[in-house]
């Protein structure tokens, strides 16, 4: 007789309602393959855990937002957002599909130029430019977005010495009903920054005005408020335009739009409580269009949208290390994955499936991480099926900003891979080594003698 | 180890303890452990019958029998005596 | 002609303390005289009394929360069915699961022949209480002034303006009145700390309560509206009885609502009539509540003329109603074989 599937042995109690048998059985379902490419395979080759990105997926999302905004509006440019993910293989993709750079940082601006972005698509954003950022970006002709008033006077100053007029976007934040209001960047447009702002560049005339920028916040949910912020954007590019007789050429509507994904706390799942691309676009053009504009001095509109076009494509693969019976009875599962390159856990319940079969029971499992470190809980409660030390999950959504806030600690960081439409994948990063990780420490001469 | 005598347990999986009314559900392992405890089988014949039965080794039955076990403790499913 | 025969799924079977009305719609669909049916009921969890009610509920299907996803409720209703020879009607009944069904909608009936008769979800939006005075504004219909506030900073500011005493609210439950700032700070930090932000201020209207429960076409059209008041409350706020009224401004302004939104399927409406007969929307339900049952007993079975409706049948609308019919709820102790509740525990059917 052939032995049968052996799964460990699970008694849960029954009648303390909530959880049904029939809660959540997709989640359940086994992931096995990543575009085609084994799970297993994969891990087996480039080591546990492992970043693994869907080539196709990203394609699809940022060719499927740029329909839903060019079908509602005659100029639109997409910025890829580089905090969000700046593998410089994920930054081509967006590259190759026509966006352009959005950068916060002059690591970041490098990065852009250094993925062969031309310098006049480069949108340098952020409340963080040294005086030798700004010249770099002057000379370059990039886009500069202003964000405080300190910043409008530097680079004035420095435009004047230079004796050139750079290309510039004044920064705006607003309320568009929303909570929280996003006033630290940028200048308020309710109390007047923005318009004082505006005046100063008009009457120095050593700046050259070309567009306007906000970003509303993160994660949000309504449409809506990208209606209103579209609305005041254009309220003001109008407002340029008859007083100053000058034409704004571009509003930049920012980022913001949500995920898939489950923020904490949520009682419905992201993946259905999320607007499509298509209704923060319909919003957003539709203000536009509306704003009266004469038509020939429509701006073109910049979306830097990150999150959305990435999250989904990006999974990380893990092992379990082990499992264990905490004091109240409740089980737990380590897992090879950590806080430190999984950020988003702080506040996202991301989706987690096993990589193998199963049978129909489900227990209610805390996982936790490798680090040996308090906060490490990936998941403070998941119900999955029982699963044993060696056996490996997929953790969906992570494709937005993992990658980039992950820390180097306790432990070396994972290799990152991206799988093409021939189910093949391909190396992005290397994981780390130690030799990596000590490349730039010192060890003075006088420390140099160890006892042991 | 035994279980509580009067523990009902259903092949459905279900799980009925009439001493103090809490029901519960196991899955196939799980059953054919209880049915065997229940049955008052020492635990190195059921060891022998899991390994036999299924792709399973000693490692794993025994780390996984002890924690079932405090399980079955932990609900009161067991006999005091023990 | 014989009547046809319609198998129909209704969750909220939780005919509990705070009941669901789910019990209630399989009671007036069960009298209904222009068909027959077979009752499919959907469950949450395994203690849900309906159940166990054999001679209203023909079987039972468990299905999973609205928080497992809306493709996981497909999934299952799909797996439901598969086993039914047909389910021609659905009737959710609770308000979390409201938003999963209208935004399945187009697929329950494209794919499986469901059909469902439910708001659009610009009118299940509209109507949430922090975008509730809005929808007055818009609809011309008095609601009492509120204001969202995000911080407990801003109390004092509104307070100027409505004085006291004020109403605060959470943005799901919850609701106190705060007869002066320190009181309404107390509130503010104790219901955020439990339902989150925004709260809401809302301007106190001193009165009596009075619902109404009724149905639109989706044109405009006001089906059927029976006007009720409770005569006793429990603790926990539920109609314990309550009797059908004389209230021709209340039909009123119940038609003008929906007249102005094309509201589309059953709701209720909750208002406070002042002792000067003014009348204040607080709420609105969109769904049966309760008592619906009341309906059938005052003369307009609600629930078999929406059925009727969806189902393309021509409904000519209520224009009358018994009034002074009373309702008095009861509780009873069904008798429950263990072997049915493992049945359902087990297999996630009965």
């Amino acid at each position: 007789m052939e032995k049968k599937l052996y799964e460990r042995p699970i008694i849960r109690p029954l009648n303390t309602g909530l959880m049904n048998k029939y809660g959540n059985r997709t989640e359940y379902m086994p992931v096995t393959h990543i575009e085609g490419a084994s799970v297993k395979e994969m891990l087996k080759k480039y080591g546990s855990p492992l970043f693994v990105f869907s080539e196709r997926q990203i394609r699809e999302n940022i060719r499927s937002a740029k329909r839903a905004f060019e079908t509602r509006y005659p100029k639109v440019q997409f910025a890829w957002s580089y905090k969000t993910n700046y593998l410089n293989g994920i930054c081509s993709i967006f590259h190759q599909e026509g966006s352009w750079a959005e950068v916060v940082s002059r690591m970041e601006y490098d990065k852009a130029l250094h993925n062969g972005v031309s310098g006049d698509k480069i949108l340098f954003n952020g409340p963080d430019k040294t005086d030798a950022d700004l010249r770099e970006a002057i000379k370059n002709n990039s886009p500069i977005h202003i964000d405080h008033l300190d910043e409008l006077y530097r680079l004035t100053e420095i435009a004047t010495e230079l004796n050139v007029k750079p290309r510039v976007a004044i920064r705006v934040n607003m309320d568009v009903g929303v909570y929280p209001m996003w006033d630290r960047f940028g200048f308020n447009y309710e109390s007047g920054q923005a318009w004082d702002a505006i005046n100063k560049i008009m009457a120095t005339g050593k700046l050259n005005l070309i567009g306007l920028h906000t970003h509303i916040g993160t994660y949000m949910l309504s449409p809506n408020a990208y209606g209103v912020a579209g609305y005041k954007m254009a309220d003001l590019a109008i407002g340029i335009q008859q007083k100053f007789n000058t034409t704004i050429q571009y509003i930049d509507m920012g980022g913001g739009f949500a995920s898939k994904n489950t923020l904490k706390g949520s009682y419905l799942k992201g993946t259905d409580i999320v607007p499509e691309v298509a209704e923060y676009a319909e919003a957003i053009c539709t203000s536009l269009l509306n704003a009266g504009f004469r038509n020939n001095d429509l701006p073109t509109l910049f979306l830097e949208t990150g999150r959305a076009l990435i999250d989904d494509a990006g999974f990380l693969l893990g092992t379990v290390i082990a499992n264990k019976r905490l004091s109240d009875g409740r089980k737990a599962t380590i897992l090879d994955i950590g806080v430190n390159i999984l950020f988003t856990s702080f506040w996202y319940d991301h989706k987690i499936s096993p990589a193998q079969e199963f049978g129909s029971h489900t227990e209610d499992t805390v996982l936790y991480g490798p680090l040996c470190m308090n906060i490490d809980v990936v998941r403070e409660n998941v119900t999955l099926p029982p699963m044993n030390a060696g056996d490996n999950i997929v953790i969906h959504h992570v494709g937005a900003y993992d990658i980039t806030q992950s820390m180097q600690f306790i432990s070396l960081r994972p290799a990152v891979v991206i799988v093409d439409k021939m189910a093949n994948p391909h190396l992005l990063k290397r994981s780390e080594t130690l030799e990596d990780m000590q490349r730039n420490e010192l060890v003075p001469e006088h420390l140099k003698h160890n006892k042991n | 180890m035994k279980l509580r005598k009067n523990v009902a347990i259903s092949d459905s999986g279900f799980i009925f303890n009439p001493s103090t009314g809490d029901s519960y559900s196991v899955n196939p392992v799980g059953m054919e452990m209880l049915t065997l405890l229940h049955e008052g089988t020492p635990k190195e014949k059921i060891k022998s019958q899991i390994m036999r039965d299924y792709v399973c080794d000693e490692s794993t039955f025994e780390k996984d029998y002890y924690d079932f076990t405090l399980m079955l403790r932990n609900y009161k499913l067991l006999e005091e005596d023990e | 002609m014989s009547k046809p025969k319609y198998t129909i799924a209704v969750t909220g079977l939780n005919a509990i303390d705070s009941p669901g009305p789910g019990i209630a719609v399989i009671r007036g669909l069960k009298v209904a005289e222009s068909f027959d049916v077979r009752i499919i009921g959907l469950s949450y969890e395994a203690m849900e009394p309906g159940i166990y009610l054999h001679n209203l509920v023909d079987k039972t299907y468990q299905i999973p929360y609205p928080s497992a996803g809306q493709d996981v409720l497909f999934e299952r209703l799909t797996y439901i069915r598969e086993q039914e020879e047909k389910i021609d009607f659905l009737f959710p009944n609770f308000d979390a699961e409201l938003y999963s069904f209208i935004k399945l909608h187009k697929r329950l009936e494209g794919e499986l022949g469901i059909k469902m008769y439910l708001p659009t979800l610009e009118q299940f939006e509209a109507r949430h209480k922090p975008n509730l005075y809005e929808f007055g504004t818009k609809y011309e219909i008095t609601v009492p002034f509120a204001q969202m506030i995000f911080s407990a900073n801003d109390i004092h500011a509104v307070t100027e303006k409505m004085g006291f005493p004020i109403v605060v609210k959470g943005k799901y439950y919850d609701a106190k009145i705060a007869y002066n700032n320190e009181q309404a700070t107390q509130y503010f930090n104790k219901i955020s700390a439990q339902w989150g932000l925004p709260i809401l201020l809302q301007e106190f209207v001193q009165g009596t309560e009075v619902n109404v429960c009724g149905i639109g076409d989706g044109n405009g059209n006001l089906m059927g509206a029976v006007p009720m008041r409770k005569l006793y409350i429990t603790d926990k706020g539920k109609a314990w009885a309550g009797v059908s009224l004389d209230d021709k401004e209340l039909i009123e302004i119940t038609r003008k609502m929906v007249a102005n939104t094309n509201w589309r399927g059953p709701f209720e409406m909750e208002f406070v009539k002042t002792s000067e007969g003014k009348y204040y929307l607080i709420e609105i339900n969109p769904r049966f509540p309760a008592w619906c049952y009341l309906t059938v007993g005052s003369g307009q079975n609600q629930m078999e003329a929406m059925v009727n409706i969806a189902m393309g049948k021509k409904v000519e609308p209520f224009t009358d109603y018994k009034i002074g019919t009373m309702f008095i709820r009861y509780s009873n102790d069904l008798i429950v074989d263990i072997k049915e509740f493992e049945k359902i525990s087990t297999e996630g059917e009965l």
